[in-house]
């Protein structure tokens, strides 16, 4: 059988369950994990703009850099071929340990 | 183009698998949860290789590979942005936006800022959107079946259309998450097979070439005949001596002759040029025309550098706002799982782009004719028959343009599922039938324009898409979960401008595209201006309309950021889905802690 969504979904996502009524507490400690959260991923971010997004810099001022060549490819290539990649999954994994983390301290520190 | 019967064989092959994959599970799907989100059951795994298999576009197949043996290393940003797309996704977006609850970009505009106005306002941008990105991939379909068949390139865009109608008709979006999933380890091992054979075939020394690290253009290896089938503008790195049947810069010219650096050619269509072995290889005008310049990075001065900066930017805060990725997200089962399956999707596209890399530079090698025809999109294609004549380069060819075809049959059915959810739920009553109504209007409206445009580089066309979902939807949604200070006017405020000063330097594209006129390239890529201040506009209208703030954004920020195990998270569907669904499929699954 088929069932149609409701016309106006905002009402039901609004809707308070009562697990929110009971935490007001839980609200103060929110902003402190966004804050968290936000650090995190913001310094994280950084690091890759400044690794990966100063390489364009780096190859402009530098042109002896952009001609360096390593086992008979030039350097650049390899820096933006292949080096990248396991840079961003690296990244990604490590955001994803710590917010875990700061999310595992957060359950504690409510429940407790 | 000659027939290929193994490519013919491969790609009908695609084709029946996709259609039975999803048919098999459409019988499954029967409910308005199953459709739009494939009732939120999909495994995180299982979930990234569908993210994965539905990113991987035609422009990642073939567009990245033909840009690179066009523009050498500059194009390398194009990989690593995509990627680099799905990093800033995990960091900013993924888990509040699956926590938030909504199923698209227009119901999270009203989740979070409760204005009607806001979602039809997003609703119009996301068909904008995949409008753009729709069309290059048919296009690129109609390359690909034209480049192994003797057929013309509607006959591959029509028939893209017609299997992707059929799937999305049939199943909705659990359909084609079987469906994608398969497709991404498809798509792989049709890239990743082909060039460890190639790679092997060079390294082995059965096909010569000169070498690219030589400061000198790229050469032809053997005598080549190339026909010009529409009208280029040539620039020679070196003197050539050509034989030409056509006209040239309006001349009839019939006979030899010599090209000379420092002329542009203009080479009317229907010309043939035969080049002799061992003759410098003719570039587009404006392209990268020798080596050392195509091997070096930012050859092109400091515009160059902005240009680089501008795709980066483009593509680094565009991936989140793509409406077929952002759909993708609702059907993981809780704000961890979809932060778990963003990583995956991470390793997967690193494993993928570098495959395109070293097909491209091959290209550059060995199928220098496509420089000067300007379709380097077929280089992919065309490059296994000219190092393997015979048996093993067709099959080869046919593998490659399986996975072709599959970029595009999966990118599709991604971006017309997501169109065809936004456009039932937001404009006709939200049933299933709605569904297959807004899919069959959502497919239509691209397959005309790809006709009738001009088809030009994909990975260009997808690029101006990135630009338009970075200019409006990222502000939205990176504010929308971090600042409590966001208002539906300054959201809106954002979208129009940043939306609207993308779609005036896509006009002034079309128009020199026209005129002839040469547009800088900070016009041709306008996301370094156009992100910023789509971002300012957002933040100093909410500033001053903060009578606009929605009463529970306190409430709407812990469920966006409160872990999962709390359970402060509801989706929208909780209590209906709870009605039909069997036993114990929808109660609570999303309380459970993830895996």
């Amino acid at each position: 059988m088929v069932l149609s969504d409701s016309r106006n979904p905002a009402t039901v996502v609004r809707t308070i369950t009562e697990l929110e009524e009971q935490t007001s507490v839980g609200e103060v400690l929110v902003r402190n994990l966004v804050r968290a959260q936000l650090r995190l991923a913001l310094y994280l971010a950084a690091i890759v703009v400044v690794l990966v997004g100063g390489l364009p810099l780096a190859f402009y001022f530098s042109p002896t850099f952009a001609h360096v060549t390593v086992i008979g490819v030039r350097l650049p290539w390899l820096l933006l071929g292949v080096l990248p990649f396991p840079l961003l999954f690296g990244i990604g994994y490590w955001y994803n340990r710590l917010a875990e983390r700061h999310e595992r301290d957060f359950v504690n520190m409510v429940e407790s | 183009m000659e027939l290929n019967p193994w490519a013919i064989g491969g790609i009908a092959l695609v084709g029946a698998v996709t259609f039975y994959l999803g048919f098999h599970s459409s019988r499954l799907a029967n409910t308005t949860p199953d459709f739009l989100l494939a009732r939120r059951l999909v495994r995180s795994r299982r979930n990234a290789a569908a993210i994965a298999g539905e990113y991987l576009s035609a422009a990642s197949f073939l567009g990245i590979a033909g840009l690179i043996m066009k523009d050498g290393i500059d194009a390398l940003w194009y990989a690593i942005g995509a990627t680099a797309g799905y990093l800033a996704l995990l960091l900013f977006v993924a888990a509040p936006l699956r926590r938030s609850g909504a199923y698209t970009l227009p119901d999270f505009a009203e989740v979070r800022l409760g204005s009607m106005a806001l979602r039809r306002l997003c609703t119009a941008f996301t068909v904008l959107v995949v409008m753009f990105y729709l069309l290059p991939q048919l296009q690129g379909a109609g390359l690909t079946l034209a480049t192994v068949m003797p057929v013309p390139s509607w006959a591959g865009e029509l028939a893209v259309v017609a299997l992707v109608t059929m799937n999305v008709f049939g199943g909705g979006m659990r359909a084609i998450t079987v469906v994608q999933a398969f497709q991404y380890w498809l798509k792989l091992f049709a890239i990743a097979a082909p060039t460890f054979v190639l790679v092997a075939v060079v390294a082995e020394g059965h096909a010569s070439a000169p070498a690219l690290s030589s400061g000198l253009p790229p050469m032809f290896s053997q005598a080549t005949t190339v026909s010009v089938r529409t009208p280029v503008e040539l620039d020679v790195g070196a003197p050539v001596r050509l034989q030409i049947h056509g006209t040239v810069d309006g001349f009839a010219t019939n006979g030899t002759t010599i090209w000379y650096p420092g002329i542009t050619e203009n080479v009317s269509a229907g010309t043939t040029v035969d080049f002799p072995a061992g003759a410098a290889v003719p570039t587009i005008a404006g392209s990268t025309a020798d080596n050392e310049s195509w091997l070096t990075p930012e050859s092109s001065g400091s515009t160059g550098v902005l240009a680089t900066y501008s795709l980066i930017i483009a593509l680094f805060l565009g991936a989140m706002g793509l409406p077929h990725v952002l759909v993708r997200f609702y059907t993981n089962p809780s704000g961890r799982a979809a932060r778990r399956s963003t990583l995956h999707v991470l390793l997967l596209l690193g494993v993928f782009y570098l495959f395109p890399t070293i097909l491209g530079a091959m290209s550059r090698l060995y199928v220098p004719e496509l420089l000067v025809t300007g379709q380097t999109d077929a280089a992919v294609l065309l490059l296994p028959g000219k190092l393997l004549p015979g048996m093993a380069g067709l099959v080869l060819t046919a593998v490659l343009a399986a996975g072709a075809f599959t970029a595009f049959l999966s990118t599709s059915s991604g971006l017309l599922a997501s169109v065809a959810g936004v456009l039932s739920t937001d404009l006709l009553p939200g049933r299933v039938r709605d569904f297959r109504w807004a899919t069959l209007l959502a497919c239509l409206a691209p397959m005309v324009l790809a006709v009738v445009l001009p088809a030009e580089d994909v990975a260009l066309s997808v690029g101006m898409s990135f630009t338009l979902a970075a200019s409006t939807f990222c502000p939205v949604l990176v504010l929308g979960i971090w600042w409590r200070g966001l208002t539906w006017v300054g959201a809106a405020a954002g979208i129009v401008v940043g939306g609207g000063l993308v779609v005036a330097a896509l006009v002034l594209n079309v128009i020199s595209g026209f005129t002839g006129q040469p547009l800088s390239p900070l016009l041709v890529q306008p996301a370094w201006i156009t992100v910023p201040v789509a971002f300012l506009v957002v933040v100093l209208v909410s500033k001053a309309t903060p009578r606009r703030l929605p009463a529970d954004v306190n409430r709407l920020l812990l469920r966006m950021h409160a872990p999962d195990t709390l359970g402060f998270f509801q989706d929208r569907d909780g209590t209906e889905s709870r009605a039909d669904a069997p036993a114990g499929l929808a109660d609570g699954r999303h309380r459970r802690p993830a895996n």
